[in-house]
């Protein structure tokens, strides 16, 4: 894993 | 739009148009940098070069990656498409609700602070306070215009809206009288520079202030080189204990320590830490506005020390959170998941239509920063606004209005920016205050930058943070959720 998403609707 | 940069150890891409933010290696972060410029196989072939000797870089791996990649982009968080510029240019046809007034309450001070944009409070015209009946007015013409609003906010400021206490408090009550028959909740906000904080005054401000904010510059040789009072003679030992008193009785209710950062303290970082140390833990400090001319004024030179000074702070903020004595800064208190709509980011702070300052005697103007000047007079709460050429000059002032902010990955974090920086800066409201902009940028860097050593601090307890409020887990990156 290399990417990790830390958050994120618009 | 994707911006990648690098800071504190961590590299993070950013996909300005979803919001989403990803924590990635760094060979994550150059196949990234080159998935929108190269094919596959070209991407693949340039990384195994680079990353040669890497046992855990191998061609499976990297085509791994770019299906991670792809995944992302398909869900909408990475290159996620800028759909929002029409909708910007639709603010014109929006209704004309007013939501917030900055009230002027007394255009004078018992300071005299040199680089003061109200100029002793005066704001370049005679000295004058607030009667209750104009302030009663105001309210009402808020109430007026405010339609199906319900929150509306009153700021008190000045000048020095202690100066003119007794109307403060009276119009406090007449708007609490007013809650109930007009389904209304008023929040007040109170800008001092403390000199005349007592008892009464912090217990009324502790019980019907949503917000304080406490001008304090940070040491005492800084503070008290600017804000002296009519003999010169500096108020940080006058002011520093009542903030403490006040902020110590406040309990859990919102307050900030607001500093103002000149040429002569670009080092601002120690004044910040020095706030902290005299345990306010709710702080902020902003560049001074002022004509380039002013021996205040940052400069170009200054500008790459302050970028340093910003991130001095984050590494600091981190370090002192471990140590359980956290404080926060007004700008880095970004919320990721449960920020502003949409609406809010292009819109801004919505000067000149939804906030507009009254003046003692009356007078409308888009904002504090822009009292005085006639250019920007925009009626009174009698008539409501006439200059209606200027209110339009504000509703096109969105984070969409400028050519040069086309392209840029901050303008739904800053919403165009100040209008009345730029103003300053450059004449008009919908030019560009480049270094504000440098500053800025730095500081939602930093911002995003604090938010992921959070989340890999929590990570590393054991604690997962929610992507999304609401949301699903997006651990798959298809934002489905998953059977378990």
């Amino acid at each position: 894993e290399r990417i990790k998403t830390i958050a994120t609707d618009l | 739009m994707v911006h990648q940069y690098k800071l504190n150890g961590y590299d993070i891409v950013l996909d300005t148009c979803s919001g989403s933010v990803h924590l990635v290696d760094d060979v994550a972060y150059d196949a990234i940098a080159l998935y929108p410029e190269k094919p596959r196989e070209e991407i693949v072939a340039e990384l195994l070069q680079k990353y040669t000797g890497r046992p855990d870089v191998t061609a499976a791996d990297l085509e791994q990656c770019l299906d991670d990649i792809a995944a992302l982009k398909a869900a909408g968080k990475l290159w996620s498409p800028d759909v929002y510029e029409e909708m910007a240019f639709d603010f014109k046809n929006r209704s004309n609700v007013v939501k917030a007034l900055c009230l002027h309450v007394a255009h004078t001070c018992n300071l005299n602070c040199s680089y003061c944009f109200a100029a002793q409070g005066r704001y370049q015209g005679e000295r004058a306070l607030m009667s209750l009946e104009v302030g009663k007015r105001a309210m009402e013409f808020l109430i007026e215009h405010s339609g199906t609003r319900r929150n509306l906010e009153v700021d008190f400021f000045g000048g020095e809206p202690l100066m003119n206490w007794q109307m403060v408090k009276d119009l406090v009550a007449y708007c609490r009288s007013r809650e109930k028959e007009t389904g209304k909740n008023f929040r007040f906000t109170l800008t001092t520079n403390g000199m005349l904080i007592d008892d009464d005054v912090i217990d009324f401000c502790n019980r019907e202030m949503s917000n304080v904010v406490l001008s304090l510059d940070g040491r005492r040789e800084v503070h008290d080189r600017l804000r002296v009072d009519y003999a010169g003679r500096g108020s940080y030992d006058a002011i520093v204990p009542k903030f403490q008193k006040l902020v110590k009785a406040r309990g859990d209710k919102n307050y900030y320590i607001r500093g103002t950062y000149t040429h002569a303290n670009t080092d601002f970082t120690n004044d910040i830490f020095h706030m902290a140390d005299l345990g306010f833990t709710e702080l902020s400090m902003e560049p001074v506005v002022s004509k380039p001319d002013d021996p205040c004024a940052l400069t170009q030179e200054d500008l790459p020390v302050l970028l340093e000074q910003y991130e001095i702070l984050a590494k600091e903020m981190i370090r002192r959170r471990r140590e359980g004595r956290p404080f926060t800064f007004y700008h880095y208190m970004i919320d990721l998941t449960g920020g502003p709509c949409i609406y809010k980011r292009i819109a801004g702070c919505g000067s000149g239509t939804e906030y507009m300052a009254v003046t003692p005697w009356g007078d409308l103007y888009p904002c504090h920063q822009f009292v005085g000047d006639p250019k920007y007079l925009l009626g009174d709460i009698w008539k409501g606004v006439t200059n209606t050429a200027a209110q339009d000059e504000f509703r096109h002032c969105n984070a969409y209005a400028r050519p040069e902010c086309k392209d840029c990955w901050a303008k739904l974090y800053c919403s165009g920016g100040c209008a009345a920086n730029a103003y300053h800066a450059t004449g008009s409201i919908s030019g560009v205050y480049e270094y504000g902009c440098e500053l800025f940028k730095k500081r939602m860097e930093c911002a995003i930058m604090l938010k992921v050593a959070e989340n890999q601090d929590l990570a590393a307890q054991g604690v997962e943070v929610p992507l999304e409020l609401g949301g699903a887990c997006t651990a798959c990156a298809d934002g489905e959720g998953c059977a378990e």
